[in-house]
């Protein structure tokens, strides 16, 4: 599949790759450079593989609540957002999103491109469990752009002529005509995802390539990720693990008198007390893999997603190890025990090293 | 287009070589695959004095992405490494040909050209490799 702008990705010579089915570029020039363009500057990525799907009617926050961990009732104002993850009544984690309330009765959430499928079968299928009154409709007819960086704001700005955007504050979105923009992300810095009519992604490409915002790839988008000690779906966390596994308890809204789908199963899990957690590792000397092994002082463990730091200059990783496990530990890099240190993630925030 | 020096000899593994006056053989790897790996952050380097046989896995390299592994052109003693890319790697991507190179080998035979492919012919295995993919 292409998304509206893979022509202008073909242009900029980009890298492309498979990713969910999707065309979708790794890199148009180094993903090194383009990771210090987003720290510093300003990049941009064409996250439209993800799928945008809008739940509207009179019992669409009724409908959320039950399918979502974070409680969408806290969201008492139009535009506001929050991060949660969708669970299976396991407990396991489907996927993580960002909901956006449009109105009292409307919602927007954007799935992950490589779960999308399966994401809507779940939604559809519960809709017609619960038989609540909305309607749920994926919106392949919208692409998205994330602008990030330290330089976003103030360049969206002048791009969409939005100078309302100034004051919108993270994590809260607002319409500009036909644009959807939300001020989030998945790099750790400021910016803003750009929700808008595949007809018009081309033309507000152009423009922020033309005001020197860079093109950015998957790769930039990974390893920035992993600096702001972000999750990703299908590597950090999967349907067999929980919210408690993935450093995720945070966006749970446990109040008994809350009944969402995984609920009971992960006050079981709770109950039986969690065995491992998700956390940081550095290492210098190596570059970590997702599914190398770490020996720690509390047993074994794996790297879910590695790779190397450009602001930082060495590896950095999340790994699911034991839940005692603290200090040094070594990671099994092609046949050598490479030294590591357990270290609380995000890595870098604003551009700064932050852990410890 | 990626650049392939006419006086080099490479391998089907993107490796380069070249046969210095004292007979030593230098390798480094492509211009076309430092172009594929992308950024280059790692890399690990033999040790001197190692004996390596042709084919054998003899250092790491480590872009953001992936790791690859380097193999020997030639058999033979590892008689240097370039150990300028522990502190810079990113000169394999900048200079493939030259600050680029990783290590020398002295070799057993000095009779290199059976196995290895001429730059036309590495040129033509290139554009094959990414028709492939």
């Amino acid at each position: 599949m292409k998304t509206a702008l893979y022509e202008k990705h073909v242009r900029l010579e980009a890298q492309l790759v498979d990713f969910a089915g999707w065309e979708m570029p790794m890199r148009y020039s180094s993903t090194i450079d383009e990771h210090h363009a987003v720290r510093n500057h300003v990049g941009m990525f064409d996250v439209s593989h993800m799928l945008t799907v809008d739940f509207e009617g009179a019992q669409s926050a009724l409908f959320l609540q039950r399918l979502l961990a974070s409680d969408v009732s806290k969201l008492s104002k139009d535009g506001q957002a929050l991060y949660t993850v969708m669970l299976n009544e396991r407990g396991g984690i489907i996927d993580d999103l960002i909901v956006y309330r449009l109105h009292e009765t409307s919602f927007r959430i954007v799935f992950n491109a490589g779960v999308a499928t399966t994401d809507l079968e779940w939604v559809t299928a519960w809709q017609q469990t619960t038989a609540y009154s909305l309607s749920i409709t994926p919106r392949r007819d919208l692409s998205i752009v994330a602008v990030q960086g330290p330089k976003a704001i103030q360049t969206v700005v002048e791009i969409l002529d939005c100078p309302q955007l100034m004051a919108v504050q993270p994590f809260t979105a607002i319409f500009h005509n036909e644009l959807f923009i939300g001020r989030t992300g998945y790099t750790g810095e400021d910016g803003v995802e750009i929700i808008c009519p595949n007809a018009d992604a081309t033309n507000i490409w152009s423009q922020l390539l033309n005001a020197g915002v860079l093109p950015c790839g998957l790769g930039a988008r990974d390893t920035l990720r992993l600096e702001a000690g972000m999750n990703l779906n299908g590597q950090d966390m999967t349907p067999d693990l929980t919210p408690y596994e993935c450093a995720l308890s945070w966006v749970l809204d446990l109040e008994p008198s809350r009944d969402f789908v995984g609920q009971t199963a992960l006050a079981e899990t709770h109950r039986q007390g969690i065995a491992t957690k998700l956390t940081g590792i550095v290492l210098q000397g190596g570059v970590m893999r997702s599914g190398y092994e770490v020996q720690s002082n509390a047993g074994l463990g794996t790297i879910t997603s590695g790779s190397f730091s450009p602001t930082l200059g060495y590896s950095i990783a999340l790994a699911r190890i034991p839940r005692a496990s603290t200090g040094d530990c070594s990671v099994l890099i092609r046949n050598k025990q490479k030294a590591g240190r357990i270290v609380r993630p995000p890595f870098v925030r604003h551009g700064e090293k932050v852990h410890r | 287009m990626s650049e392939t020096p006419q006086e080099l000899r490479y391998t089907d593994t993107h490796e380069w070589a070249r046969v210095e006056p004292d007979g030593t053989v230098c390798v480094g790897i492509s211009d076309f695959a430092q172009d594929a790996l992308g950024d280059v952050v790692f890399i690990e380097l033999p040790e001197t004095g190692t004996e390596v046989a042709a084919g054998a896995e003899v250092a790491v390299i480590e872009s953001v992405k992936a790791a690859s592994d380097i193999y020997s052109p030639v058999s033979g003693e590892i008689v240097r490494v370039n150990d300028q890319l522990t502190d810079a790697p990113d000169l394999v991507n900048s200079e493939p040909y030259d600050g680029g190179w990783i290590f020398v080998v002295q070799p057993l035979s000095d009779d290199l050209s059976a196995d290895l492919l001429t730059a036309d012919q590495y040129q033509e295995f290139c554009e094959t490799d990414s028709n492939a993919h």
